[in-house]
């Protein structure tokens, strides 16, 4: 049939980038990969089970809910892995084990699949699945186990192997055997919040404290996404402004009481929270001002629940709450097309 | 196939079943589930007072003016929620204590003047009462089956015995209001998939019926 033309009509988007979704998901693994290496060595053996088990669990769980539905399973666009590296990195490293294929579930099934899988999920399922586990077990989620342990690639911190469903066990003779002296379990955020102790500023940008990831380490991790053209870096700028501008605030206002900015943005989950979850590609917003409203409204409500309110860390509620708000940010927030006057532009 | 009516204490109990499948009296059902003895004892007040209203508004379904019928329903349930209150608090202090203000609350349960109005009102006493005892008792079974997940979740205990000894980690959350929601989002769940399933069946036979006299003629 020559001279016969065939002409396709499709619906838009006509033109496509040479990038997708499983080259962007296998490079922010890539990026996740020296945050949890410095995870593993600093906290040894436990910390790695339990981010190969985080990470196997998710991977696993996606993979049998999808055959269980009866669709083509999911875990070849690397997402799945990257729930599980992300709820990994933000549990304490001593956490039974259980507890965490627990929070695996609750990320993938509830937390993403039911909403209809990637693409669709309306808050970053990781922060789904450790919001469930700090809610339905306080304690165990809370309780840090000191770095650097002389013996920690040798033998596994005890509460690691709880039997399912079970306490863990105490963690009194192991922590006296590791010899941390004045070792309380808590974190710097917990310290500084609820005894006034400041830790050193020195060791938490390498994310030598206990309970903290290596800041800096983070960033230049979150650069070579920026770099990649993978991530767009106004959320986690604008994340961390609004946090160091709040905590500014506060620490003027008393500084005895509030710490300074630097020390806000360096402790916690800020940074990790504002490179790897805040900038979660499907429940962000995508258009540029409404990127600045939802970085700057995520800092200041982490600051807020940290000064104000009676948790020592809210990275993760605000950054949940923020997923919440962004289809409404990006509604309200349309950028102008090029050439239109401003009173044309619909609202 | 002719459709027959329903046995109304069948249908109350399962098929139209109050907690799962019209989702009737939610706010009881979310706020004592956490421990099974509540949720039995709320169902069962509940259905306690369902039979006595609906016996009592079907017996004078043909007495009462249409414009004062609510006025007069809600008189009849209320007196029949008074009524379980004595009993309950003659029968138990304890459990009259953890229930708390939710058993007077009865008298704004959903459940109790949707059945006055769309079954007592058009039927005779004997299946009015048997609608009433078949919702209240799905009603007792669907908070069971909530306050056996939270209680055995939240607390590692079924009835107040304990299943799994003294080390049991308790699953704090489901204690607490968010754990009412999530058990029931997970019975809901599980009754819809199974509802889904069996409709399913069903087309599926009856696709069968309609086709095979047209295969048979080919």
């Amino acid at each position: 049939m020559s001279g016969t033309t065939i002409i396709e009509v499709r619906t838009s988007p006509h033109l496509h980038g040479p990038m997708t979704v499983e080259t962007i998901m296998r490079h922010v693994i890539y990026a996740l990969l020296p945050i949890a290496a410095f995870f593993s060595w600093h906290f040894g053996l436990s910390a790695a089970l339990l981010l190969a088990v985080t990470t196997a669990g998710c991977v696993l769980a996606e993979h049998t809910a999808c055959r269980l539905s009866g669709k083509r399973s999911t875990v070849n666009d690397y997402s799945a892995a990257i729930t599980g590296l992300l709820l990994g990195l933000t549990l304490p490293p001593g956490l039974p084990l259980w507890m965490a294929v627990v929070g695996c579930l609750v990320a993938i099934l509830p937390g993403k699949l039911l909403f209809g899988g990637l693409g669709s999920n309306v808050f970053n399922p990781a922060l789904v699945g450790r919001a469930f586990l700090q809610a339905a077990f306080p304690v165990a989620v809370t309780n840090y186990t000191p770095g650097l342990a002389a013996n920690r690639f040798v033998e596994f911190i005890p509460s690691t192997w709880a039997v399912p469903l079970m306490k863990p066990a105490p963690l009194n003779d192991w922590l006296a055997k590791v010899a941390v002296d004045g070792f309380t379990g808590a974190t710097p955020l917990a310290m500084q919040k609820f005894d006034h102790i400041y830790s050193e500023l020195g060791p938490l940008l390498w994310g030598l404290g206990p309970g903290s990831l290596p800041g800096c380490l983070i960033l230049l991790c979150g650069a070579y996404l920026v770099v990649r053209g993978m991530m767009d870096w106004r959320i986690t700028a604008s994340m961390i402004a609004g946090a160091a501008a709040t905590g500014g605030i506060f620490h003027l206002v008393n500084p005895a009481l509030y710490p300074d900015p630097v020390w806000v943005v360096f402790t916690g989950g800020l940074l990790l929270g504002a490179t790897f979850m805040a900038t979660d590609p499907v429940a962000s917003p995508v258009t540029p001002r409404g990127m600045w409203i939802y970085g700057l409204l995520m800092g200041v409500l982490t600051v807020l629940i940290r000064n104000l309110g009676g948790l020592p860390e809210g990275v993760m509620y605000a950054i949940l709450f923020g997923n919440a708000l962004s289809p409404l940010i990006d509604r309200l927030t349309p950028p102008r097309p090029y050439g239109a006057r401003k009173a044309q532009v619909p609202q | 196939m002719k459709e027959t009516a329903p046995n109304p204490f069948i249908n109350g109990l399962w098929r139209q079943n109050p907690t799962f499948v019209q989702i009737l009296g939610m706010c009881p059902t979310l706020a004592i589930t956490n421990s099974v003895q509540n949720a039995i004892a709320m169902g069962l007040a509940t259905a306690f007072v369902l039979i006595c209203s609906n016996g009592l508004i079907a017996a004078i379904r043909k007495h009462v003016p249409k414009q004062v019928r609510i006025a007069t329903y809600i008189a009849i349930i209320a007196t029949a929620v008074t009524v379980t209150d004595y009993l309950v608090k003659a029968i138990s202090i304890s459990v009259y204590k953890a229930l708390g203000p939710f058993i007077p609350l009865i008298v704004a349960n959903c459940l109790v003047l949707e059945r006055a109005e769309g079954f007592a009102a058009k039927k005779p006493v004997i299946p009015s009462m048997m609608d009433g005892a078949g919702m209240g008792l799905g009603f007792a079974f669907g908070l069971t089956c909530l306050g056996t997940v939270r209680e055995v979740l939240g607390a590692g205990t079924f009835l107040g015995i304990h299943l799994f000894g003294p080390n049991f980690e308790p699953w704090v959350l489901f204690l607490l209001p968010p754990g009412g929601f999530i058990s029931l989002a997970i019975w809901l769940l599980i009754f819809a998939s199974y509802r889904e399933r069996k409709d399913r069946r069903e087309r599926a036979r009856a696709a069968l019926l309609t086709i095979q006299p047209a295969e048979v003629q080919s």
